[in-house]
């Protein structure tokens, strides 16, 4: 597959694509309970900077998703048709994402882990549906 | 606030591929509606301009005003998607009332159909990545998540479709004049699944403006057709889809409510209503968090030709953006004045209250007018 797009990496959101190097999904987690994605220098609940990155579990459900069927980009020709979901991951973080499934597999709600795809030079977080 | 401003005149250009520049589009758009107002341009003294989406320029509005050959003491250009027609509409209204202009021009104008559609097809950041693309996969998005949590229908979507095209199909202004059958419909190719490209406005260059003063200063200046503002309201949240807690709620609850308390009116006394369509949801949404029905009840409201002239609630009666022209949302409120004046296309006989919605981003911005006699 081809790597269409790379990623900006910053001092801000750097540990977050450290941590897919590593295998594993990372979300800001606040002193005040808020957790989120993307990156952001300040809590957007209590605008408070004392937050920490900590590891998802994985799980995750869909909450909506579309099936691209003409590229916007010549990259993506030879990967239509293809899914991109919203997922909401168990602790509350909410993130754009691929699912390894068929159209016909796709649900709202559906409930879906945590597979990294380490083929890329940057790894991403994608998602399979769970059983 | 109710009464106390009016709709003086209004304006538009050809829509469909003009192949002009934004500047001269608006200028042209202003010319036309301050005709129709019977106002001399030198009576205007506030321009608010919503920017074009297809490129964004620094003081735009005064390049506009540059052109009209105007120094208005107030003004400038407005980032708020479709919303900011009846929001600077709003805006206007609030310069007046606190002494800082009497006579308003509000106007946007656009080229995408023969300039750049790429705002539309923009990547979204870093997510890129994942091949999310476009304007059109959020309300894709949003789309899924309704038929999902209410089980909204094919049907419903392509009611307010056949309405918009039927319609425009009528409308000689119209850039898309055809009407379309459920099975044409049904078998229009996927844009971004589920959103079918019936689903989807129109691209196209053209401009429209609207006069605004008070309703005192309309008959000082011997106005012909003032339309009364009785009411107007705004609503708006945060960025990123991805990231809202709810997908199968819009900003119209907001703008709706505070429009609707201004005029002292209820859904059910409008007559007329256009309602912004950049994608058959966004409309259906629209209706539904206005109070038309219930939440998940719109197949019951919109089938069998009860959106549609000469039903019960007549919408986007010179097409809309899915037929009429895909300018966000200023065709619209010129529509809107023309039911309460009687000089529609397709008029509604005897339209008292007309409603007019707006729209902007991924339903991130909304703004709510009602006009009336």
């Amino acid at each position: 597959m081809a790597e269409a797009f790379t990623v900006e990496i910053d001092a801000l959101n750097g540990p977050y694509w450290a941590g897919l190097r590593e295998g594993v999904l990372t979300y800001q987690a606040c002193d005040c309970g808020n957790c989120w994605l993307p990156a952001r220098q300040l809590c957007p609940a209590c605008l408070g900077s004392g937050w920490r990155w900590e590891t998802a579990s994985g799980q995750g459900t869909i909450r909506s998703w579309v099936v691209y069927h003409t590229a916007y980009h010549p990259d993506f020709k030879d990967r239509l048709p293809y899914n991109v979901a919203i997922v909401r991951l168990a602790e509350g973080p909410q993130l754009i994402a691929n699912i390894d499934a068929p159209v016909d597999a796709l649900r709202v709600g559906a409930g879906v882990r945590l597979h990294v795809d380490m083929t890329l030079a940057q790894p991403i977080a994608r998602f399979a549906l769970l059983p | 606030m109710r009464a106390k401003y009016v709709i003086a005149g209004i304006g538009h250009t050809a829509f469909g591929r003009l192949g002009l520049d934004t500047v001269t589009l608006n200028t042209l758009a202003c010319q036309a509606a301050l005709q129709d107002a019977g106002v001399e341009k030198g009576a205007v003294d506030a321009l608010f301009v919503k920017g074009p989406t297809s490129s964004k320029e620094l003081l735009y509005g005064q390049k506009v005003s540059e052109a009209l050959g105007i120094q208005p003491r107030w003004g400038g250009a407005w980032d708020q998607g479709g919303a900011a027609n009846i929001t600077l509409i709003d805006m206007a209204m609030m310069a007046i009332e606190t002494g800082q202009c009497e006579v308003a021009l509000v106007t946007f104008a656009d080229n995408p159909r023969s300039g750049s559609r790429a705002a539309y097809a923009r990547p979204r950041g870093n997510d890129a990545v994942y091949g999310w693309f476009s304007t059109a996969a959020g309300y894709g998005m949003i789309h899924q998540a309704h038929a999902a949590e209410y089980g909204t229908p094919p049907e419903a979507f392509a009611a307010f479709a056949l309405a918009a095209r039927r319609h425009g199909a009528s409308n000689p202004r119209a850039q898309l004049q055809k009407a379309i059958t459920l099975d044409d419909y049904l078998a229009s190719p996927w844009v971004v699944q589920p959103l079918r490209r019936d689903d989807c406005c129109l691209v196209s260059d053209g401009a429209a403006a609207v006069v605004v003063m008070s309703a005192r200063r309309a008959q000082a200046l011997g106005v012909r057709q003032p339309v009364p503002i009785l009411g107007i309201g705004g609503g708006q949240t945060s960025y990123d889809v991805h990231l809202r807690d709810v997908l199968t709620s819009t900003q119209a609850v907001q703008s709706g409510r505070i429009a609707f308390e201004m005029a002292g009116i209820r859904p059910q006394d409008i007559d007329v209503a256009q309602i912004y369509d950049c994608f058959t949801v966004t409309a259906l949404m629209t209706l539904e968090d206005y109070g038309f029905f219930p939440k998940g009840g719109a197949l019951d409201f919109v089938r069998d030709g009860q959106i549609e002239h000469g039903g019960r609630l007549p919408v986007n009666t010179s097409g809309g953006l899915l037929s009429e022209t895909g300018m966000p949302g200023m065709q619209l409120i010129l529509e809107g004045v023309r039911q309460i004046r009687g000089t529609a296309n397709l008029q509604v006989p005897g339209a008292r209250f007309s409603l007019v919605s707006n729209q902007g981003g991924t339903m991130h911005t909304h703004s709510t007018l009602i006009l009336g006699g």
